[in-house]
């Protein structure tokens, strides 16, 4: 049912875990939809130095949350932010139609934690000026 | 490491080889058609469809010609519910009372059958899954005409007071069906005890063959026919007859009956070692299902902070099969409705994992499977941003 990308990504996820004291961090979802991602950045002159996750969630979930961390790691945060659910989908070979949320949801995980850093390193990041987090609380969309 | 354990045995189950071999001669040797009466070839058919309803009939104490076969469960639920409540619709009674955590088979019909103006009653059920006998008494009404309720759930294995339940149809004049599917061969059922009236069964839960189900329905219950044209099953059901697969069926019974009581020892034995072997290896862990009252195939825990699908897949790479309540694995949008209705939440009812177990196991295989799934569990929650309880409880 799933592509080998994604069940490499779900064996082997890249970049997993908590990050001490990120400069960005975001959390998309919610228990009651069976998916949360959290992303965790350290950002430095602009640049995503290093990038971490944690993600409760079904296989998809696991890997779109992995791949999504490899794309913008070392990336500026102004490519950062450019990152869609679309191109999760295809470096990931696909996803089932069922499980395409999983990649909206590793976009807007990112656009959280760029979000965070924007607000508290008080600099202003194109494509995120009207970004509300709470506009992002997906409805279980299955 | 190259273990391959199947722990899906509500799913479906092997054929078993004594029923295979019986099966065989009935493709491509005794291949005739059953309503052939004139020729030999089809009246050897037609008495091995008969010695496999008596096998059944026996099983169950009920007479040969109160059983019936159909294609699956889900046919013997939709005959028994479409059945009663059209035959009895001009009568005055439009109302079925049933459970909340009945298979689809029954869920599904009872909402087709509001369109034709038939109400339906869902009892609830506490936390280990069993409903309340004083809400059935209060749901019942005048226009009442059936109540339908699992015999035992394929989900959580919980195991109805049937009995009491059936003693209260009776006493009321009320018919009682009863879905079986996931209890016959590993509860002992007389309907005549148990006071059923209809009953759906399924030969693939217990070592028959698919495509094949049975119904029991007592002599002079008002029910219409589902699948009309021929004169199969005394008028009941039309169609030809899957021979082989009734005799695979009434094979699969004849060998439950004969087994019933070692079958039922082992399987609760190994069932008991995988619950204590859970329970005491992972931390965070919530039974489903009663604790005693329960299928002794049966084992459903809920993994906190963590998600079902996966589990299955990093199960699946051991070598292990089995199945989630998990909405990512159905493609619905919540989770089992099962357990939602025993007042677990989302998030919980998100990480559950059901094992339902063989004969074919080994405590070994028991152990290996707790081992695998203290594994599974602990990296898995290394990754979760769910920590603990409040997490888990927000939204």
């Amino acid at each position: 049912m799933y592509s080998e990308i994604v069940m490499d990504h779900f064996r082997n996820p890249r970049n997993v875990g908590h990050m001490e004291k990120p400069d960005g961090v975001g959390q998309v979802g919610n228990p009651k939809c069976g998916d949360i991602m959290k992303i965790y950045l350290k950002i430095k002159d602009d640049i995503i130095e290093d990038v971490k996750f944690e993600t409760f969630g079904c296989g998809s979930a696991i890997a779109s949350s992995s791949i999504a961390t490899e794309l913008i790691k070392g990336k500026s945060i102004h490519e950062a932010v450019e990152l869609t659910n679309k191109a999760v989908v295809e470096a990931l070979g696909g996803l089932p139609p069922v499980k395409v949320h999983c990649s909206v949801l590793a976009e807007q995980a990112v656009k959280s934690a760029l979000y965070d850093y924007a607000k508290k390193a008080n600099k202003v990041i194109k494509g995120l000026e009207n970004y509300k987090p709470e506009d992002d609380e997906i409805h279980c969309q299955h | 490491m190259s273990r391959k354990l199947y722990l899906d045995n509500a799913a479906t189950t092997r054929v078993k080889k004594e029923v295979i071999d019986e099966m065989r001669q009935y493709f491509d040797i005794l291949y005739g058609n059953p309503s052939s009466q004139l020729y030999e070839l089809g009246r050897k058919s037609k008495e091995a469809i008969e010695k496999a309803r008596k096998t059944l009939a026996d099983f169950l104490n009920a007479e040969e010609k109160e059983i019936y076969f159909t294609a699956s469960g889900t046919e013997s639920d939709n005959w028994a519910l479409k059945g009663v409540a059209f035959a009895n619709l001009n009568k005055g009674k439009n109302h079925i009372i049933t459970t909340k955590i009945e298979h689809h088979a029954i869920l599904h019909t009872c909402e087709y059958l509001e369109k034709f103006g038939i109400e339906t009653t869902y009892l609830d059920v506490d936390r280990y899954g069993l409903i309340d006998i004083e809400q059935l008494k209060e749901s019942i009404r005048p226009e009442t005409i059936l109540i339908s309720v699992m015999f035992a759930n394929n989900e959580i294995g919980t195991i109805q007071p049937i009995e009491e339940i059936g003693k209260i149809a009776k006493d009321h004049g009320i018919l009682f069906h009863v879905d079986a599917v996931q209890a016959l061969g590993g509860i002992r059922i007389d309907v005549n005890k148990l006071h059923i009236d209809l009953m759906s069964m399924s030969a693939h839960k217990i070592g028959g063959p698919k495509g094949i189900g049975g119904m029991y329905i007592r002599k002079g219950t008002r029910i219409d026919n589902f699948i009309h044209g021929g004169g199969q099953e005394r008028g009941r059901r039309a169609g030809t007859e899957g021979v082989q697969n009734i005799v695979g069926f009434g094979k699969a019974v004849e060998i439950a009956a004969r087994d019933f009581d070692k079958h039922v020892e082992r399987l609760t034995v190994l069932r008991n070692r995988l619950i204590d072997g859970i329970k005491n290896n992972i931390p965070d862990v919530v039974l489903n299902g009663h604790p005693t009252q329960r299928l002794p195939n049966n084992v459903n825990f809920s993994y906190k902070f963590v998600e079902g699908e996966s589990i299955l897949l990093l199960l699946d790479m051991e070598g292990i099969s089995a199945s989630s309540g998990s909405a990512c694995t159905s493609g619905s949008l919540d989770p089992s409705h099962v357990l939602l209705a025993t007042g677990l939440d989302h998030g919980t009812a998100h990480g559950s994992i059901r094992f339902t177990l063989s004969e074919e196991l080994t405590e070994e295989d028991i152990d290996y499977t707790v081992e695998t799934m203290k594994k599974i569990i602990t990296r898995l929650r290394a990754m979760s941003p769910i920590k603990n309880d409040e997490d888990l409880h927000k939204n």
